[in-house]
């Protein structure tokens, strides 16, 4: 268990790699921040105020008040997606980065680890990016939103690491489309983000606890609601359990796939 | 932290032009194989090798595609794990614990351009330098040499994506250089370049042995194992066939001259094999082409008054003839 907390703390090699991404994400920042202000705006219009409007009110607050945070979620969820998938997987293949990272002392924890930071770092700025939207709304009126920023950078880890666990399995880029569909569009659907699961029958539930995005969504809609206590160390302490493994599993796999 | 003091500390080294130039101590080798093995389920990629690379020297392993040169490196490199021999690399034993100590004094340059290309040259060598713990200053005192030898400097700001396939290649060599090695392995370092491009970077790794840095490098190009290495391996489905500087291996596997000769088709050899098997050390044919090696001046003699009425030419013998008769033409895939 130690042993798996040291591994998973970020070296300083780590931090190097991170750099790495980040330099060279500065070329395309543009893009980044019109994906990232783009889709989270268009879903709070057309679905919080178009649809919203035939909604009632739940547990006492308007339908978009309701959606912001899991919005913050899921725009949190869908950086680290995009950028441990299709970006690590560029990294990996067709620019050899990977390749040229382990023949230094790096090794492939570092690797790893550093391009998941990296992940949760863009997780951290769709969120802040969508929460400023939000907030300029009046759509999270507390200020322990601001702790939606933080909370972001631990979804965004968790799923950068389900995210390299997918792409070191990845023969191509195709393969991502089972993940997305399969998996990431199932999350945004019925974990929380626009209906309350308790909606959902006894069974389905059940199932949706073992959706990581319930859990972030749960966090974030405590947070924007000025709750901090107990119920968010429980969806914390749920999240980081997830990205301590997910980490253990993908520098196994990224390691199986490269040092052979 | 040790491991960035370790990296400093060798960052001190007087890099000369651009690299180390204080001589390698003492007699260890830099690499030490025996029996060195590999394994892909049941394909064997390199089996039984035994091999020594001493300081200062620049060594070239030579084979056709799939013959074991890429593993080699790879597991030089602490990419791949022998599955069975013994393995020093710079006195280490290559075991998952050296890995970072190992990797802190080797310099890589693989066959595939793994240049960051959305980062600018200097930017490419910089973030590079950051994975060996070189401090930010060193670091870029060591870039602005750097670009210097690979004559880029001009070129510092601009993208990967607008060099040429030279420019890239320079640049690969230069970012291996960073750490100031102690190995330099090259995969293939000149293959896809044009000429001038090619004998550019020969200057530089010539450039490099001066400076007494220790190199392996594999190459598909005779002309460059034998005009950059002081010994080449010839390796052949994953053993070593032939192994000597590359003059001596001329002579010793072909001789002094070669004969070739056309003959009108390729049935018409018998008659000639015939007369020339006495006195041709070794005869091969491909073809209608059939290849004379000859040992000595009076072998020379008989050749003509024997092949009078042929078509042949003659020259002089070259690692490419001694690399072809050991590996065979079959062509490679």
């Amino acid at each position: 268990m130690l042993e798996a907390i040291t591994l998973a703390l970020p070296s300083r090699l780590a931090f190097c790699v991170w750099r790495r991404d980040m330099e060279s994400w500065k070329r395309f920042a543009g893009s980044f921040f019109v994906a990232a202000l783009g889709e989270p705006i268009l879903y709070l219009l057309a679905i919080g105020y178009g649809l919203g409007r035939f909604v009632q009110d739940i547990n006492g607050v308007p339908y978009a008040v309701f959606l912001a945070p899991g919005i913050i979620a899921a725009a949190a969820m869908n950086s680290a997606s995009f950028e441990s998938t299709f970006g690590a997987f560029t990294r990996m293949t067709e620019q050899h980065t990977y390749q040229a990272v382990l023949a230094t002392p790096c090794s492939v924890g570092d690797l790893v680890g550093g391009d998941i930071l990296w992940a949760a770092t863009k997780s951290a700025a769709s969120a802040a990016l969508v929460l400023l939207i939000t907030a300029a709304s009046g759509l999270t009126p507390s200020w322990l939103a601001l702790l939606t920023i933080p909370a972001s950078l631990l979804i965004g880890l968790m799923f950068a690491g389900m995210g390299m666990i997918v792409t070191a399995k990845a023969p191509s880029y195709d393969f991502f489309t089972y993940y997305f569909t399969l998996a990431i569009s199932v999350m945004f659907l019925f974990s929380g983000v626009f209906f309350p699961i308790e909606s959902l029958p006894g069974w389905a539930q059940h199932l949706a606890w073992f959706l990581p995005l319930t859990h972030a969504v749960r966090l974030t809609r405590l947070l924007c609601e000025g709750i901090v206590g107990l119920e968010c160390l429980y969806e914390v302490v749920w999240m980081a359990s997830v990205t301590l493994g997910a980490f253990a599993v993908a520098e196994r796999l990224v390691r199986k796939r490269l040092v052979v | 932290m040790h491991r960035s003091d370790r990296a400093t500390r060798q960052g001190e080294a007087n890099f000369g032009e651009v690299v180390d130039t204080k001589p390698h101590a003492g007699p260890t080798p830099v690499v030490e194989a025996e029996g060195l093995t590999k394994h892909y389920g049941s394909r064997i990629a390199v089996d039984r090798i035994s091999l020594r690379v001493e300081a200062g020297a620049c060594v070239g392993l030579l084979g056709p595609n799939g013959a074991g040169k890429t593993t080699t490196i790879r597991m030089l490199s602490c990419l791949t794990a022998p599955t069975a021999g013994s393995l020093r690399v710079l006195g280490m034993e290559m075991v998952a614990a050296n890995h970072r100590a190992i990797k802190a004094q080797l310099g890589i340059v693989q066959q595939e351009d793994s240049l960051d290309p959305d980062l600018s040259v200097e930017n490419n060598l910089l973030i590079y330098a950051s994975y060996f713990g070189i401090p930010r200053r060193e670091a870029a005192k060591r870039a602005q040499e750097l670009m210097r030898f690979a004559q880029l400097t001009e070129r510092r700001r601009d993208r990967i994506r607008d060099l040429s396939g030279g420019m890239r290649r320079r640049l690969m060599l230069a970012r291996a250089l960073i750490n100031g090695p102690k190995l330099l392995l090259l995969d293939e370092p000149t293959t896809g370049l044009d000429p001038q491009a090619r004998r550019l970077v020969w200057e530089r790794i010539r450039r490099l042995k001066q400076h007494a840095v220790t190199i392996l490098l594999t190459t598909h190009y005779m002309e460059e194992a034998a005009n950059l290495c002081d010994r080449v391996v010839i390796i052949d489905h994953g053993k070593i066939v032939a192994e000597d500087a590359p003059e001596t291996l001329v002579d010793s596997v072909i001789g002094e001259e070669v004969i070739e000769v056309y003959l009108p088709d390729s049935s018409a050899s018998r008659g000639v094999l015939e007369k020339c098997r006495d006195f041709a050390c070794r005869t091969e044919q491909v073809g209608e082409i059939l290849y004379l090696y000859l040992r000595n001046g009076s072998a020379r003699q008989r050749a003509f008054e024997a092949l009078a009425g042929y078509r042949f030419t003659r020259r002089k013998p070259s690692l490419e003839d001694v690399f072809l008769s050991l590996t065979g033409h079959a062509l490679r895939d």
